[in-house]
């Protein structure tokens, strides 16, 4: 039996920055990561252009965390690798965590829980890829640790689907690895990347990006031998007559990410079907009190500064409620804020007190990409309580905004709704 | 013969004289060219007498296409040259392994080969996993008669060979209430006519309290409590384990190509492994047993390959459904069809699995999906649960059935090949019945072997086999002592079904496990969760390598050609000298 006032669990990103600013705040931390080393899936991003937020510079993703790690190590925090939680349940007094490690299985009572569990990629099958089950279809991630960690080259001649990060990274990555690549398809009419991404690993290497365009099918019975690509209707439903098979020896997905929640739901923490990560007030809160969200599995950011700034805020907040002898309430009977009409998704849905003066950081991405907009945030009578003009707004970009909820004269539990409204002209 | 004249013009009516029919001795051969499959599939139904033991064999041409080529092992050796077995198994299915098994009960050197790259690869690798009662079946078929027993036979086997089922039951409901004195009669003539002795009717009232899962519009239904969930392919392997353990030798990647026959017997097998020569061959070779029995000069019934689409749902979805339900609508198409329209039912690992569909097809191994496929049993299954839900399905499968067009299995000898038997036309209930007839099978061929020499049972058989640890099924107590005992099992590599390196390294130390990454994944389950085995991947292939002593590059997905890594990138491998 060990104990702690914040167990955070995962080694990332998120988790390093939520156990260091837990830490900061004067709570007893404990980490529990199940891989060998902390770091997260930074370890095999060995590309550039991680900190520029933060740091002003663009450092490579170990590089980057390794100035957490170097953090985290300064401040002495307990941390427990090759460690892997197996339950976690809630009691009148906090949670218990149930551990398994080599040194044998273990019980961690806490008194408040950091979920930093990143996210996984979207499988072929969940995209409805059919055909046959060759070897040689692997997601962008999966191609990264072969590439990057092991030394090994998954492909020699291969198809992208899916225009997300990671995929246009692999497709520069396998291009510098002598690797051929045929082109990345995209379902959807624009990119689901970032802008610097499609210019800086398809533009620069002449790969071709075909919108409007998916696998259909995957040929080969023992390695993969070719896929069908076909073009896609309005409805992202493939046309009839467009289907054109692409000789290759590997597919490539990059179909997006689905935040890990599966520990949360152990708690029965409420999650949003819209980011697919639970339900949080300022604090990073979920609607279970004591327990908190960030980085990737609160929602997928676009950059890696987002996520260690949700860990900061999540640890924060951990350890002010460990240290509180009654914890505040969950923000569900607070005000709410939902993404309305042209809003993918907005984080936090509820904000605990708005009466409170003081910056909450708001992320949201834009269900479209849109040019000059309004983004609005309107009181349940359709009152428009906050207003920011965008040049544009794109999907893959993910918006943050920093809101003092205190002088907009809210009322306490305000149903608010954000909305984006195109301006013409 | 009357009833051949009376067939010929039939078939000349239908196909205007494309087709020919012969009767020969118990068997009518149709010869002729038609121009798709679907007319091949009508021509040889149409041929279907009412004498059970006289098939149809299918000689007709397609027109226009290729004989479609068999997939074959590109290994090739001498490992099997000159070995004399009593019995030769062709075929590491359901079929081939429950008699392997049950022939090493006898003191009799047994060679079972399979041309997979491991056992269960084919359609017993590719079902649901229901183990059934038999209520669509009528007395007088020998998969009526296997079924009854096999089903009864399954607890004590299962706990023999410590592979996970359970007697979750079924319930096949009906919406059309007018129908309910028809099924109530049908249930107890199953009942008390055919030996389905768990068969009752229930109303709906019973439905609500005991399936509350299923759909509102079922009025009533038959249930059976008998049937049960399997994992297919770890029993199938299980069998195969315990017959290695008892001294029966197991090839896999060995293809049978050709035999010689002298007299009647078949005195030579050829492989690409060798040459085998068997006092007696077991055909239990699938979808290719008609082409086994042409080897052997023996071929008196066909197969034709039908596919049927099975989805997997996640763990997460696992509460949506406690018994092997269906909802049946009476019509003209559930009359003629050669499936029991599939089910949605809970899987032993907690999943939740849909289908099958059947559809007939051309060729044996046609493991692709289709997306018409899913659709179908998705829209069936979802009115019988409505709370399944598409965004759980995390992978989906294709197997191909065997069956002869008489839609019975073939248990005999040859009729021109004395010293072959013929395990044949082995589709569902072949999963459930198989323990019951490779029992028989077993017993024949021992029989035949006593003829010419003496044939007992050793007495040292041990028909308990041990599978690998489940640590996350373990209370905390019972895991800490395994993990004190060997710490690889508090290092989970598969975080979505929490399987440790110490469970993997047990798979690839067990009796006979190919150090590949599908068969690690049939026995431990790496993979086999919501990530498909994208983080785990890497981890099992620098397992298998490590424990081989050989190379990433060398580890492969199944067959020797599912290459999964080329070899160090430009920048050089640090783990990796190769």
């Amino acid at each position: 039996m060990t104990k702690t006032d914040v167990l955070v669990i995962g080694g990332g990103p998120a988790g390093l920055a939520a156990a260091i600013a837990a830490n900061d705040a004067g709570a007893d931390v404990l980490l529990i990561e199940r891989e060998a080393r902390l770091g997260g899936i930074l370890k095999q991003c060995i590309h550039d252009g991680f900190g520029m937020v933060r740091f002003g510079e663009k450092l490579s993703g170990p590089e980057y965390a390794e100035r957490f790690m170097d953090d985290f190590a300064a401040r002495g925090i307990a941390a427990r690798l090759l460690t892997f939680v197996t339950e976690l349940k809630e009691t009148p007094d906090g949670f218990t965590a149930t551990v398994v490690s080599r040194d044998g299985v273990d019980t961690i009572k806490t008194k408040s829980i950091v979920l930093a569990t990143g996210c996984r990629e979207r499988t072929a099958k969940q995209v409805s890829i059919h055909g046959t089950r060759p070897a040689g279809v692997f997601t962008a991630g999966t191609a990264q640790h072969f590439i990057n960690l092991l030394g090994q080259m998954p492909a020699k001649r291969c198809v992208i689907l899916g225009s997300g990060d990671i995929g246009l990274i692999m497709a520069r990555r396998l291009t510098l690895e002598g690797a051929e690549v045929l082109g990345v398809y995209e379902v959807k009419p624009t990119p689901s990347g970032l802008t610097r991404n499609i210019h800086q690993c398809l533009h620069d290497y002449d790969i071709p990006l075909h919108l409007s365009h998916t696998v259909t099918r995957v040929f080969g019975h023992d390695r993969l031998t070719g896929v069908e690509v076909a073009e896609v209707d309005g409805r992202m439903q493939p046309i009839p007559g467009t289907e054109q098979r692409l000789d290759c020896d590997a597919l490539i997905l990059s179909v997006g990410l689905i935040p890990e929640n599966e520990l949360a739901e152990r708690l029965h923490v409420p999650l949003d079907p819209k980011t697919k990560g639970p339900l949080c007030n300022e604090d990073l809160m979920t609607d279970v009190p004591g327990v908190f969200s960030c980085g990737n599995a609160l929602h997928v950011n676009d950059l890696v500064d987002y996520v260690s700034e949700s860990g900061e805020t999540a640890g924060r907040g951990a350890a002010a409620y460990a240290k509180a002898s009654a914890g505040k309430g969950p923000g569900a009977a607070g005000t709410t804020l939902s993404a309305g009409d042209g809003v993918l998704y907005i984080v936090p849905q509820r904000i605990h007190d708005t009466a409170k003066a003081g910056k909450t950081t708001v992320y949201f991405r834009s269900r479209d990409a849109v040019e000059k907009s309004k983004f609005l945030i309107k009181d349940s009578t359709g009152t428009v309580v906050f207003e920011k003009i965008y040049p544009f707004l794109r999907p893959p970009e993910m918006e943050r905004l920093e809101l003092d909820f205190s002088g907009l004269g809210l009322s306490a539990g305000t149903a608010l709704t954000a909305v984006i409204e195109e301006v013409s002209g | 013969m009357r009833s051949g004249k009376r067939l010929q013009k039939k078939l000349d009516k239908a196909f205007d004289g494309a087709v020919h029919a012969a009767y020969e001795d118990g068997l009518i051969r149709l010869t002729g060219t038609l121009s798709s499959w679907d007319q091949i599939l009508k021509a040889c139904r149409m041929a279907v007498s009412g004498d059970r033991t006289v098939h149809v064999v299918n000689d007709i041409l397609l027109d226009g296409a290729e004989p479609l080529p068999v997939r074959v092992p590109s290994l090739s050796d001498k490992a099997l040259d000159g070995e004399t077995p009593d019995v030769l198994i062709i075929g590491g299915g359901i079929s081939g392994c429950a008699i392997a098994r049950e022939l090493s009960r006898y003191d009799l050197s047994i060679l079972l080969v399979d041309k997979e790259a491991d056992f269960a690869l084919q359609a017993s690798g590719r079902n649901d996993g229901e183990v059934h009662v038999g209520v669509d079946l009528s007395k007088g078929s020998l998969k009526q008669k296997y079924v009854l027993l096999g089903n009864r036979m399954y607890g004590a086997l299962c706990k023999e060979l410590d592979v996970p089922f359970r007697r979750t039951g079924q319930v096949a409901a009906f919406t059309q209430v007018p129908l309910a004195p028809v099924i109530f009669l049908y249930v107890q003539w199953r009942r008390f006519h055919d030996g389905c002795t768990d068969a009752r009717f229930r109303g709906k009232k019973w439905l609500e309290q005991n399936v509350p899962e299923l759909d509102a519009s079922a009025r009533f239904a038959m249930v059976n409590e008998l049937a049960g969930i399997v994992s297919p392919y770890e029993l199938t392997i299980a069998m195969a384990e315990n017959a290695a353990q008892n001294g029966a030798k197991l090839s896999l990647n060995t293809y049978v190509s050709g035999m010689k026959t002298e007299d009647g017997r078949i005195t030579e097998v050829y492989t690409n492994r060798g040459t085998v020569r068997p006092d007696i061959v077991i055909n239990a070779a699938g979808v290719f047993a008609d082409d086994v029995a042409e080897l052997a000069g023996d071929r008196f019934y066909s197969i034709h390959p039908r596919r049927g689409t099975d989805i997997l749902q996640d763990v997460k979805s696992g509460h949506i459904v406690n018994k092997i339900d269906s909802i049946m609508t009476v019509n003209k198409a559930m009359l003629t069809s050669h499936t029991k329209g599939g089910g949605i039912m809970p899987t032993v690992h907690g999943n939740v699995l849909l289908g099958p569909d059947a559809v007939e097809c051309r060729e044996k191994e046609d493991y692709a999906t289709y997306p018409e496929s899913i659709r179908n049993v998705y829209e069936k299954q979802k009115r019988t649960v409505p709370k399944a839900d598409p965004r759980d399905i995390i992978t989906y499968f294709t197997g191909v059935r065997a069956p002869t067009f008489e839609e019975d299995f073939v248990l005999e000898w040859g009729r021109k090949c004395r010293n072959l038997y013929h395990v044949g036309g082995i589709q569902s209930p072949g999963l459930t019945s198989a323990p019951a007839f490779a029992a028989d099978v077993a017993a024949a061929v021992a029989e035949r072997l006593s003829e010419t020499k003496p044939v007992v049972k050793k007495p040292d058989f041990d028909p308990y086999r041990r599978g690998i640890p489940h640590l996350r099924d373990m209370t905390p107590e019972e895991r800490a002592a395994k993990i004190a005992e060997n710490p690889d099992y508090g290092v989970i590599i598969c975080r979505c079904e929490e399987i440790s390196k110490g469970e993997i390294l047990d798979a690839l130390n067990s009796p006979y496990c190919p150090p590949t990454v599908d068969a690690v994944k049939k026995r431990v389950r790496p993979g086999m969760g919501r990530c498909q085995g994208g983080f785990c991947s890497p981890l099992v292939i620098q397992i298998i390598a490590e424990h081989e002593g050989i190379p990433l590059s060398d580890v492969r997905k199944s067959s020797a050609e599912s290459v999964l890594l080329y070899g160090p990138s430009k920048g050089g491998a640090p783990h990796d000298e190769d």
